[in-house]
């Protein structure tokens, strides 16, 4: 057995659902309706049928692996990574001194980061959002900007932010910021400028007050958008987090990964690489399910 | 004197990338309170327009409107709509969709369960008390339109404003609709202004047919009388040799006086 194997359940449960992208995640078609129990066999077959191609995946996965590992030597097989695990896991959180602490802590310390960073962002991005959806002039003034800034790496916002606030942590957490931003912002425009006209046209006639135009109509309509625009910007968090606390230093995973690279404990990169995955797929899950539970169309 | 609406030397032009586009011009009509009238015409002829107009959806580019002798400002709850595509809000049930425009009438001076006793009669005038709780995705075209329908009449409109209410459904939807809302415009006495492309709806429904010229700068061509004795039943009407005229002239008119050329 190995980490990888353990792991299985989390993985294929997580590739049944079709991937959305950014734009189409409104148009999905409502979940399928419940199968009579004369179609069970039927099920059984549909199950087999999601949970046998992603075994065969990680079965492959972990056969290149062992081969490369056999191969290049510095590079720990999927046993030796197992082992290491065990021992890892038994006891993630402790805490020797800032810089060793358990790998819970440290994934704990990017979450944090993480939270902080895109809660800020979502603060910020969603209600400017809605006002370049809504006001054209705010969208000719802003879309430029956004569209010279949006393609710059957010490590490259990294020096501002230690320039800025003298410390590393919140710097990581401002590049978490300026990377979680633009998709919520272009995302909630998006939602709201594909508003049917209709629907606010039945606010007009019906004399909606203009809170009532926006809770009881504008944001039930925009929230598939916005949500598709969280989801982005949450996955793009959890990537650049990596990066950012590599340059930055001090708890998090992304630091550990490093850490553990000058200690030149492979295996534990390794580890490192699988735990960063599934947090980011949670996440990801988390956030795919919330969206379900509150966009009309799928209800 | 007793003109619910009064639309005097009304034009509509809109300013396109090609120039300036009219789409009405010298429209005067009269509607009288508990008339029904059809705004009828070939497609393009600005039947729509006039009615966005009486909504106060649009404002006119000349000329005036009037709702009980006073200039109509914008859209309000006084002058319902019933959307061509039922416009139903999807995030809501039934219930719900009618309960908004409800609310916002009556919500100030009524307590919750009279609004609600509102919504309920208004759900069972169309016959859709039984689909209260479920959300517009979840029935069929023809029962979206009659929650469209109940949320304009639970208003309690001075004057019910349909876009092509029934242009979106099959021909025996249409037809179990149109006899429903005979029904409950017999009922409720309403005010009524219909938009349709439909012969047969025009005259089976209506007091009056305003019949359009083509566009652009569409205007007024002639208005028909149609002074068949009320209830109308559609097996007897089918019958009916003036039912047949009243057609025919309807037909006249918009297949000969004005026929679309490569329509």
């Amino acid at each position: 057995m190995s980490t990888v194997v353990a792991l299985k359940p989390v993985v294929a449960a997580a590739a049944a659902p079709p991937r959305l992208a950014p734009t189409t995640a409104a148009a999905e078609p409502p979940p399928p309706q419940p199968v009579s129990h004369h179609e069970a066999a039927g099920r059984l077959r549909d199950v087999l049928r999601n949970v046998i191609p992603p075994i065969f995946g990680f079965g492959l996965l972990l056969g290149i692996w062992a081969l490369v590992a056999m191969k290049a030597g510095a590079i720990p097989g999927p046993g030796q990574t197992w082992v290491a695990a065990v021992k890892l896991f038994a006891d993630p959180f402790y805490r020797n001194g800032p810089n060793d602490q358990g790998i819970g802590w440290n994934v704990l310390a990017s979450l944090q980061r993480v939270g902080i960073g895109f809660g800020v962002a979502a603060a910020i991005g969603i209600p400017m959002g809605f006002l370049l959806g809504r006001f054209n002039f705010m969208n000719r003034m802003l879309d430029p900007i956004i569209s010279l800034l949006r393609p710059v790496s957010p490590l490259a916002w990294l020096p501002i932010g230690l320039l800025v606030f003298k410390k590393a942590d919140p710097a990581a957490t401002w590049t978490i910021f300026i990377c979680s931003i633009w998709p919520m912002i272009l995302n909630t425009a998006e939602g709201v400028r594909r508003v049917p006209q209709d629907y606010l046209n039945v606010a007009r006639v019906l004399g909606l007050p203009e809170t009532k135009v926006i809770t009881r109509i504008l944001f039930p309509a925009v929230l598939p958008y916005m949500l598709t625009g969280i989801r982005l910007s949450i996955g793009t968090a959890w990537l650049v987090i990596v990066a950012a606390e590599m340059l930055t230093g001090g708890v998090g995973i992304g630091f550990w990964v490093w850490d553990e690279w000058n200690n030149l404990k492979v295996e534990h990169i390794v580890i490192a690489i699988f735990v960063i995955g599934i947090v980011g797929l949670i996440l990801e899950q988390m956030l795919l399910l919330l969206a379900r539970r509150f966009s009309y169309e799928t209800r | 004197m007793n003109a619910l609406v009064r639309i005097e030397k009304v034009g509509q032009t809109f300013d396109t990338k090609s120039g300036r586009f009219t789409a009405l011009r010298d429209i005067d009509l009269e509607i009288r309170k508990g008339e029904v009238v059809s705004l009828i015409g070939h497609s393009g002829c600005g039947k729509s327009t006039l009615l966005n107009l009486i909504a106060g959806l649009t404002l006119p580019s000349t000329g005036v409107l009037l709702c009980e002798e006073r200039e109509i400002p914008g859209p309000g709850p006084e002058r319902a709509v019933v959307f061509q595509n039922h416009s139903l809000l999807p995030w809501m049930t039934c219930f719900e969709n009618v309960m908004l425009g409800v609310e916002q009438v009556f919500g100030h001076k009524e307590g919750k369960t009279k609004l609600k006793l509102r919504v309920e009669e208004a759900l069972a005038m169309v016959h859709m008390e039984h689909a209260m709780h479920k959300y517009p995705h979840e029935i069929s075209g023809g029962m979206k339109q009659r929650i469209g329908i109940a949320r304009a009449f639970a208003m309690e409109p001075k004057i019910l404003l349909m876009d092509e209410p029934f242009g979106a459904l099959d021909a025996l939807t249409r037809a179990a609709l149109q006899d429903e809302l005979n029904g409950v415009m017999a009922k409720t006495g309403a005010t009524v202004v219909m938009v349709t492309h439909d012969v047969d709806e025009a005259v089976l429904l209506s007091d009056r047919i305003v019949m359009m010229t083509n566009g652009p700068a569409a205007t007024i061509g002639e208005i028909l009388h149609v002074e068949l004795p009320r209830p109308r039943d559609r097996l007897v009407l089918a019958h009916d040799p003036a039912f047949a005229e009243y057609r025919a002239a309807v037909f006249e008119f918009l297949y000969r006086k004005q026929l679309k050329k490569a329509a």
